[in-house]
């Protein structure tokens, strides 16, 4: 029984076992490639996309749990060729560096505004758990509040 | 410059390929269903555009695409390199493109594009002449070409942000027009640079070209790529390193939905080949296989140390440094105080985001491959040897880099992956990938080093004599297998074989060990550790003199050598923005460093606090940095800022160990990484003296471990002497 999943918006089905995580039914089965494998175990979040508006690590969570639910990934959050704030905020403080954790930092960001809009550091501190190994958390923290700032901005 | 050489392009001679499936063919382009962002699919098609020479391609729309030889992997010079050319062609910035440098091409245009290779913070300082060449020549040709069109002299034409004009007749063109006759024309042999004071493009933060991609999920690394009928694996290498397959059972997965096939690989892995990846690695883990260890299974961290001691307690001179002079055991005999200390440093694994992992297409006539990598023509190498065919037959294609600080720049995971392919049916390609335990087991580890030092104080306080002996796994023979000249590892030795402080009888000792553990370069290499031992070491000959840190090291280099010189130099920036001298608030206490990385020199300074139970709070670092030429200080302070979670990382949780011959850390739960919250506040400080090329990507980290140790005894009068410090009661607040 193929899973029913709407990724993006869009209703996808996946052919594969229910203990697939869903990390491997976005790469390989469904081909997206903008969310990222970094360690399996939910440690580093290179792979966080959103189940219906909240972060998860999607190499730890079943394909199976996410069926019907909306997953929403690094392709899904740009309004056509229009970036979301979260990542022209990225572009402006030029914060990737390698950029492989990018995707993961910024499903997380995302999902942080959502829940406070005007995030204090200490937020952004026990929300930012991803791991980025080049060293761009005080670019990803700027940015953040920038990006707060310019969605108070379009929301005003 | 080299003229590009149209001949050169057709295929070289072919070597017989040692096995048949390849067949003579003059390659050419290949339709492949690759999900491949644009960047990688079009590539510059010769019909349409105008080579002036290697670096620098000119579109008849004026686009102005310039090629980039060498790997991204976050350092930025993907963006700085160009900066170089774009400068002195006097291009206009937003209509360049930067594109890699075809591998195959270089392979058979006889190496046109000179080193693919990033390591050693080299890009810029180790191609900024030929590169700024490139652009000139390419300048200059277009000149010629208006002038000849113009029938005007070329002294009387300007260039400016892509476009050239004849003032006196009011003509103007774009660079697109006059490309295809510039090309044509004889590249002239001396070009011009600019004085770097006139700069407008190189020197200036130009966004990175690469950014855009890394924000909306179109970036695409060797991880990523997907071809049609792909198939997948994932492996498990002997755990003890150099051990064998003795045999595999793979009874419980053969019949398992999408397993294609299970092998060994190159006699120390095995593969589970599958129709996607975590099918493979599932599967894996219900493959039995019966290792052969050999004597490397008794090995553990404790045997290593040991080994080490006696490298570093071995009586009798050790091979020693060049600059080594004088008679130190002299100088101690007659000092007024005499001070002996032993440092060490770990085993690091590099931990990149990505995990280790190549494709690899063979087809009738030619091999395909991806990975990310810190060198092109290496992996393409990689794979030639390991299918026996020419390297004029493999297409190694470049893709963005998931970091790299010195892993990927050799071909073992390729080699794996061709391996692979090479048991399939011709024709299905392979995507292999490491999990993240495979990963950090089989690394190519920063080595172990330690470090015994013994200095002689005169009646002042001031050293008359310093030996240094390094006990340490050679780079250059283990890794590379070079013979070592003298029986130095240049490597190891970073930070003493140009000793900056003047002493005047001193001794820099190496003592070559190597164990069963993989070693490699880890970025900042021997400036990764080195600068733990001689600048805590000369913080205890301060405090030994009863003088200020600072003060001691200044007074110590006042040599009249440029290296001294500009080590003053940044010494004293980085005292001066972080207010050395000022009082602090009550608690916080600070350290200094001060390092002559790569071909440039960095200074840090660390203020921290310490609560009872040796939790740290780092409250500033403050780095300052002389590369000679900034070509682009935003990415300088992007590089230092990530140099700071790097060496921050390594000094309180980095260590690998061993057990029973193979490492014992795994995944992130075992492997500490740094996260946000723990980032401190870090400020840059960038002074360009010109005169000379340094490197960027790897000296911000060296001063940081001893300027931290050196706050640590500022604080809590604990001198740390060896790493990590999770390991000597410390933890990070």
């Amino acid at each position: 029984m193929p899973i029913k999943l709407t990724v993006n918006g869009r209703p996808r089905e996946v052919d594969v076992e229910p203990d697939m995580p869903l990390l491997w039914a976005l790469r390989d089965v469904l081909d997206m490639k903008g969310t990222k494998f970094g360690c399996g175990i939910a440690q580093c979040g290179a792979c966080t996309v959103h189940i219906n508006g909240e972060p998860v690590r999607s190499c730890s969570y079943p394909v199976s749990a996410a069926q019907n639910q909306q997953v929403t990934t690094i392709e899904g959050i740009a309004r056509g060729t229009q970036l979301h704030p979260v990542q022209a905020a990225w572009i402006e403080h030029q914060v990737p560096q390698c950029g492989y954790c990018q995707s993961g930092q910024i499903m997380a960001a995302v999902a942080l505004l959502k829940k406070k809009p005007k995030p204090t550091d200490a937020d952004i501190d026990a929300a930012m758990t991803n791991i980025c190994r080049c060293g761009t958390y005080a670019r990803i923290r700027a940015a953040i509040h920038a990006a707060a700032k310019s969605l108070r901005g379009r929301k005003a | 410059m080299t003229k590009p050489d149209s001949a050169s392009v057709r295929p070289a001679r072919f070597r017989q390929s040692r096995r048949d499936f390849l067949v003579t063919s003059a390659g050419g382009g290949l339709a492949l269903g690759l999900s491949l962002p644009s960047a990688f699919a079009q590539k510059t098609g010769a019909a349409e555009s105008a080579e002036l020479n290697v670096w620098v391609v000119i579109q008849p729309d004026d686009t102005v695409v310039i090629r980039y030889a060498r790997s991204e992997m976050g350092q930025g010079s993907m963006t700085s390199a160009p900066q170089l050319v774009a400068e002195e062609l006097d291009a206009d910035w937003s209509k360049v493109r930067v594109e890699y440098a075809d591998t195959n091409e270089h392979i058979r245009r006889k190496r046109a594009w000179g080193s693919m290779s990033s390591v050693g913070s080299q890009t810029i300082r180790n191609s900024q002449d030929y590169l700024r060449k490139g652009g000139a020549t390419a300048r200059a040709m277009l000149v010629m070409a208006a002038a000849k069109e113009w029938q005007v002299s070329a002294s009387e034409i300007t260039v400016a942000n892509g476009v050239i004009r004849h003032a006196a007749s009011q003509r103007s063109s774009g660079f697109g027009r006059l490309a295809a006759a510039a090309a044509k024309l004889e590249p002239p042999r001396e070009v011009a640079l600019k004085d770097p004071k006139d700069w407008k493009i190189a020197g200036k933060s130009m966004r990175r070209v690469d950014i855009p991609a890394s924000v909306n999920g179109t970036q695409r690394y060797g991880a990523d790529v997907q071809l049609p009928g792909m198939l997948y694996a994932a492996i498990a290498q002997s755990p003890v390193f150099g051990g064998k397959v003795k045999s595999f059972d793979d009874a419980r997965v053969k019949a398992r939905r999408g397993i294609r096939k299970v092998l060994v690989v190159d006699g120390n892995a095995v593969a589970v080949v599958a129709d996607n990846w975590w099918r493979a690695k599932e599967a894996l883990k219900d493959v039995a296989i019966d290792w052969d260890v050999g004597a490397n299974g008794t090995v553990s961290s404790a045997s290593i140390a040991a080994f080490f001691q006696e490298g570093l307690r071995a009586p009798g001179q050790a091979p020693a440094t060049p600059n080594s002079k004088g008679d130190p055991e002299q100088a101690f005999a007659g000092a007024a105080k005499v001070l002996e200390a032993e440092y060490s440093t770990p085993y690091l694994a590099h931990a990149p985001m990505e995990p280790m992992g190549a494709t690899v297409h063979i087809q009738q006539d030619r091999v395909d491959a991806w990975a990310s990598t810190q060198n092109g023509e290496a992996q393409l190498t990689g794979v030639a040897e390991a299918l026996g065919v020419p390297p004029e037959r493999v297409y190694f294609h470049k893709t963005q880099a998931g970091g790299g600080f010195g892993r990927r720049s050799g071909p073992d995971f390729i080699r794996q992956a061709a391996l692979i392919a090479k048991e399939l049916p011709v024709g299905t390609p392979v995507k292999l990938l490491w999990t993240r335990e495979e990963d950090t087991q089989h690394g190519l580890y920063r080595p172990l080093a330690m470090y015994r030092f013994k200095a002689g104080l005169d009646a002042g306080g001031r050293p008359t004599g310093w030996t240094t002996r390094v006990a340490s796994g050679s780079l250059f023979n283990q890794l590379i297998g070079m013979p070592l000249r003298n029986n130095i590892d240049n490597a190891a030795m970073e930070g003493f074989t140009e000793f900056p402080y003047e002493v005047p009888h001193q001794r820099h000792e190496y003592q070559q060990r190597r164990t069963h553990v993989p070693i490699g370069f880890w970025r900042t290499v021997g400036w990764s550790q080195t600068p733990f031992g001689r600048e805590c070491f000369l913080d205890e000959l301060a405090h030994a003199a009863g003088k200020d840190p600072y003060t001691y090291r200044r007074e110590l280099l006042q040599g009249h050598e440029p290296r001294q010189q500009r080590a003053l130099h940044i010494l004293d920036a980085v005292a001066e923005a972080a207010g050395w001298g000022k009082p602090l608030p009550p608690g916080v206490f600070r350290g200094i460093a001060t390092t002559e990385p790569y071909g440039s020199y960095t200074s840090g300074v660390v203020e921290l606090s310490v609560d009872k139970s040796g939790g740290i709070r780092l409250h500033r670092v403050v780095l300052a940095i002389n590369c000679g030429h900034a070509v682009n200080p935003d990415n300088i302070v992007a590089q230092l800022q990530g140099s700071t979670v790097f060496a921050l990382t390594a000094a309180m949780w980095g260590e690998i160990t061993i057990k029973d011959g193979r490492v014992e850390q795994g995944n992130f739960d075992q492997y500490r990484m740094m996260r946000l919250r723990e980032m401190p506040k870090v400020e840059v400080r960038i002074l360009p003296t010109g005169g000379f090329w340094g490197g960027v990507g790897e000296p911000g980290q060296a001063p940081i471990i001893p300027a931290l140790a050196n706050a640590l005894f500022a604080a809590t009068g604990k001198r740390v002497r060896s790493l990590p410090l999770k390991n000597e009661g410390f933890h990070l607040l």
